[in-house]
């Protein structure tokens, strides 16, 4: 299979007042034509910012300080900010979390979505910008697409917005779409009907999709591979078979421990305790190693390599090393 | 895999994890306030503006006492003296001593200003809020009133009472409060009507969150921006129209000092003895330039929004 | 929208109505008649009598307030005390033009110095135009506009000798005193502008319109100027008012002959019915570019209701 877009070493720095923030820290993935890749991990993981690296959409104070971005070989963190103007909307667009925000307010839906394919397909005349638009409101399932063409943002129901910035994400059919936790700001029966339209849309444009969630429902629903992150890395990659009944990595196992089961009596939910590092100031070992149940001196002292399991599936952490105490390992199994 | 070897087969043992440790919270735990304050400290403008203020603020208090001269007292053999070392500012046209008549007439644009500023804070505040919360007919009525308010141009409202009232410092205070809150009243309006559509405070009130809180947590700290960029320029308004009504002869009159009076004499001999408008100028210049840095400081030290 | 600017206009009216009874009576609170004046006391106790019989001076306040009303209804507001004989609607008329000129060139200097500044500021936040900016908006608002007029006078005009120092007699007259009124709106505009932008420009649809692949100008002109110009817009009315009223020492500066400088000696004066004639001008103007501001905003803000009143769903 070909790759079509290969993270490789992704190192992103946020230069704050207090100090610079290592937010990702060596993140390497890749995605193939037509795969879905779900990112998960919690808040202030640097998920967002790795794909926001990817994207060349880092704030003003952050910096890819490390990596490179191939998209079909060709190297999106060398490449000017012209050159991922063209690149932008067409090759990659993306999605945002939150749709009541990441419209324009005095823009009318037609025109947002007219504009990127201004941008982008300068062979089309005006009729057809705006014929291709209405249809893009009809793709993504909004009634009456000609009067949704002259509506405002705010005429528009959450879902029904969310609905619109898949539109204008996906209006010039990229090859890699990006979103960043589209269903976390919507209704729990709108974020089944987003996730379905996504799917759906998938197999009609034929487009990979990075999905980013703190939802584990989300990546069983639309993910084919998941990649974890932990502290500004990559903790554990898999196909959601690996992740889901072959887990590695403890904080992965406590991840999935963490969703409330309906078939178990057990009343009391299960939390993974602490708080994420500071990643200011990153441990120089294994990020986990602070909240870790199976915590080694190792783990405080030395980042683990990664350790492949699988073709498809791998993880960082020393309880896979071979000099990990058996009964260690063991005791991980069997909290599963 | 070289590295690999290197690490000794003793690690590998279970590590203590200190419990204390995994709820560690890197950064110090600041109230909005302390936050505020820290910010304003490390913006360097904002630092040298408030000292700037402050040294003016203590020659207003203290520099008329410590002058031998007093702001009223004329020498007819000194008139029109440029500045030395016994009058550091020179002289006017009556042998009136400068220094003391600027820090004099500075005493007085700023009580002005400062009283003005309070009185326009506290009732504009109130009056947008309430009529932006409260909404309907309230909010109609209460802007039918600012409406109204500000279709008289202040000036005008404040030529007017300064014509009717006993001249004084207290007129131009009462004159310019009466029209001068409408506009915080309309900002503070408007920003409330902003922040109520928005989702957080939509949260905050399906939370069951009380009026009373959202007024106090969420309403307030989002518009203090607004309200200390208004107040930063009620001030130098204050004073700039003290000294305009001054400067066209219906405000203080002599021989009592303002600074729109110094500047008003000043003028009048321009061409001749230019130091006498340039020093007040400096003053009230320096006064409204030091109030709007310091007010942008406030702005960016406050604003919940710029915390990281 | 034609139901809400009628309903504007009869709130125009109310409120004239109401500036035009406190005037009248704040007016008739003041010391002495406008006959006061050294003129008036050469005349005898007979002339005297004849002159408050003539103006309907010795009449019950409130017959000459019911009589003011009606005349001002019919566009009528009396004659002036001062240019004896001239009616006020005519003294006034023939001083607009002056200070329109000047008040317009103002504005155009303001707006287009001020909202160039403005964008770039904060466009490139922190660099040297942004910290030029700051300089002009700070010296903008903070050297008072009677100070910059005199200054600008006794340098550009007397020292230097490029433009005319004083009075009324071509274009040019009309050149500094226009720059002098200018400054504070510069600022103003500057200000505010950038404010708005480095605001507008953390919104997360900025990062959607660069997600488009849309390249900075774009961004700038279509998302980050059309949302952050709205405040700017609502500071229009007191930028007017604030013209008005420096016009007011700009004029007499310059010796320039227009409503400003009409006003400050109709006080001086005491000529009542001049300064409630300014007054009704003044406030019905100022009213009018308040009311032409809003619907301007809502113009541009498509989630601004007029009819409303701005609640929003």
């Amino acid at each position: 299979m070909s790759k079509l877009l290969e993270v490789e070493n992704l190192n992103v720095h946020i230069h704050t007042q207090h100090g610079i923030v290592q937010a990702v820290r060596g993140v390497s993935f890749s995605l193939e034509k037509g795969e879905t890749l779900a990112i998960v991990g919690e808040s202030g993981s640097g998920k967002s910012i790795t794909v926001k690296g990817v994207m060349g959409l880092l704030p003003t104070n952050g910096k890819i300080a490390e990596g490179s971005v191939h998209l079909e070989g060709r190297d999106l963190a060398a490449l000017s900010e012209h050159e991922m103007q063209k690149i932008r909307g067409c090759d990659i667009s993306m999605i945002f979390q939150d749709p009541m925000t990441s419209l324009n307010p005095t823009m009318t839906v037609g025109k947002q979505i007219m504009e990127v394919l201004h941008e982008h397909r300068s062979d089309l005349t005006k009729e057809q910008l705006k014929e291709k638009a209405i249809e893009q409101i009809r793709l993504v399932g909004l009634s009456n697409p000609e009067t949704r063409f002259s509506q405002y943002p705010h005429q528009l129901s959450g879902g029904m917005r969310q609905r619109v910035v898949i539109a204008i994400a996906l209006a010039c059919s990229p090859k890699v779409l990006i979103a960043d936790e589209p269903t976390t700001a919507l209704d729990v029966t709108i974020q089944a009907q987003i996730l379905d339209l996504m799917k759906d849309l998938q197999g009609k444009i034929d487009t990979s999709i990075i999905i980013i969630t703190h939802n584990l429902g989300v990546v069983a629903n639309i993910a084919n591979r998941v990649a974890v992150m932990y502290g500004g890395k990559l903790v554990e990659t898999g196909s959601v078979r690996d992740l889901f009944y072959r887990t590695a990595h403890p904080y992965t196992k406590g991840l999935l421990a963490s969703i409330p089961k309906l078939h178990e009596d057990d009343q009391q939910l299960f939390s993974i305790p602490g708080t994420p590092p500071d990643l200011m100031d990153p441990p120089k070992g294994c990020p986990f190693a602070a909240r870790c149940p199976h915590t080694m001196k190792v783990c405080q002292e030395f980042m683990p390599e990664y350790t492949q399991l699988s073709d498809t599936h791998r993880a960082a952490c020393w309880l896979l090393d071979s000099r990990a105490q058996q009964d260690d390992a063991k005791d991980g199994e069997d909290h599963d | 895999m070289a590295q690999k070897m290197e690490i000794p087969q003793k690690l590998f043992v279970k590590a203590v994890v200190d419990k204390d440790e995994r709820e560690h919270i890197a950064r110090p735990n600041l109230t909005a306030f302390q936050d505020g304050w820290l910010r304003l400290r490390k913006n360097k403008a904002a630092v040298v503006s408030l000292a700037i203020l402050v040294v003016i603020i203590l020659l207003a208090i203290f520099g008329p006492i410590f002058s031998k001269y007093t702001f009223y007292d004329t020498d007819y053999a000194h008139t029109y003296n440029g500045p030395s070392a016994a009058h550091l500012f020179g002289t006017d046209q009556f042998g009136r001593d400068q220094w003391a008549r600027i820090w004099q007439g500075t005493r007085i644009s700023l009580l002005i200003a400062v009283a003005a500023a309070f009185i326009d804070l506290f009732i504009g505040v109130t009056f947008g809020a309430v009529s932006a919360l409260f909404g309907g007919r309230v909010d109609a009525v209460m802007q039918r009133i600012i409406e109204i308010l500000v279709g008289i141009p202040q000036l005008i409202i404040v030529i007017l009472l300064m014509m009717v009232m006993p001249a004084g410092i207290w007129t131009i205070v009462v004159a310019l409060s009466i029209t001068g809150w409408v506009n915080m009243a309309r900002l503070v309006r408007a920003q409330i009507l902003k922040l109520k559509n928005q989702e957080f405070v939509l949260a905050a009130r399906v939370l069951g969150t009380g009026n009373r809180e959202i007024i106090l947590k969420h309403l307030i700290p989002n518009t203090v921006g607004v309200i200390v960029i208004n107040a930063m320029f009620t001030i130098p308004s204050a004073i700039f129209t003290e000294a305009f009504l001054s400067f066209i002869g219906i405000g203080l009159a002599e021989p009592q000092a303002s600074l729109g009076v110094l500047i008003n004499n000043g003028y009048q001999v321009l061409q001749n003895f230019p130091f006498l408008l340039i020093f007040p100028a400096v003053v009230i210049v320096l006064i409204m330039v030091c109030f709007s840095i310091l007010g942008d400081g406030l702005r960016d030290a406050l604003d919940p929004r710029m915390r990281q | 929208m034609f139901k809400y600017i009628c309903k504007r206009i009869v709130y125009l009216l109310i409120t004239l109505l109401i500036i035009v009874t406190t005037t009248f009576f704040l007016m008739k609170k003041l010391p002495g008649t406008p006959f006061d004046a050294e003129r008036f006391s050469l005349l005898s106790a007979a002339q005297q009598a004849q002159f408050l019989e003539k103006y309907g001076l010795n009449d019950p306040v409130i017959v000459q307030y019911g009589k003011y009303i009606g005349n001002v209804f019919r566009g009528d507001f009396g004659t002036s005390f001062f240019y004896t004989g001239q009616p006020v609607s005519g003294v006034i008329l023939g001083r607009i033009g002056p200070s329109a000129l000047i008040g317009l060139q103002a504005i155009l200097i303001g707006l287009s110095i001020g909202l160039i500044l403005g964008i770039i500021a904060a466009w490139r936040h922190n660099s040297g135009i942004d910290y030029f900016t700051m300089v002009v908006a700070v010296l903008g608002v903070s050297v008072p506009n009677f100070v910059a007029a005199a200054l600008l006078q006794y340098y550009v005009g007397l020292k230097w000798g490029v433009l005319p120092v004083a009075f009324w007699q071509s274009w040019k007259s009309s050149v500094l005193p226009s720059i002098a009124l200018s400054f504070g709106v510069t600022a103003m505009i500057a200000r505010f502008m950038r404010t708005e932008m480095l605001d507008v420009l953390e919104q997360d649809y900025i990062i959607t319109a660069r997600a488009k692949g849309l390249n900075q100008f774009k961004v700038l002109m279509r998302h980050a100027v059309r949302n952050s110009i709205i405040p700017v817009v609502t500071i229009l009315g007191p930028i007017v008012v604030n013209l008005l009223t420096g016009s007011l020492a700009v004029e007499n500066i310059y010796s320039i002959p227009g409503i400003g400088s009409l006003f400050v000696d109709s006080i001086k004066t005491n000529d009542y019915s001049t300064i409630m004639g300014i007054t009704i001008f003044y406030s019905a103007f100022y009213i009018f570019v308040v009311m032409v501001v809003d619907i301007l905003y809502s113009v541009i803000d498509p989630r601004i209701r007029l009819a409303s009143g701005g609640k929003g769903e």
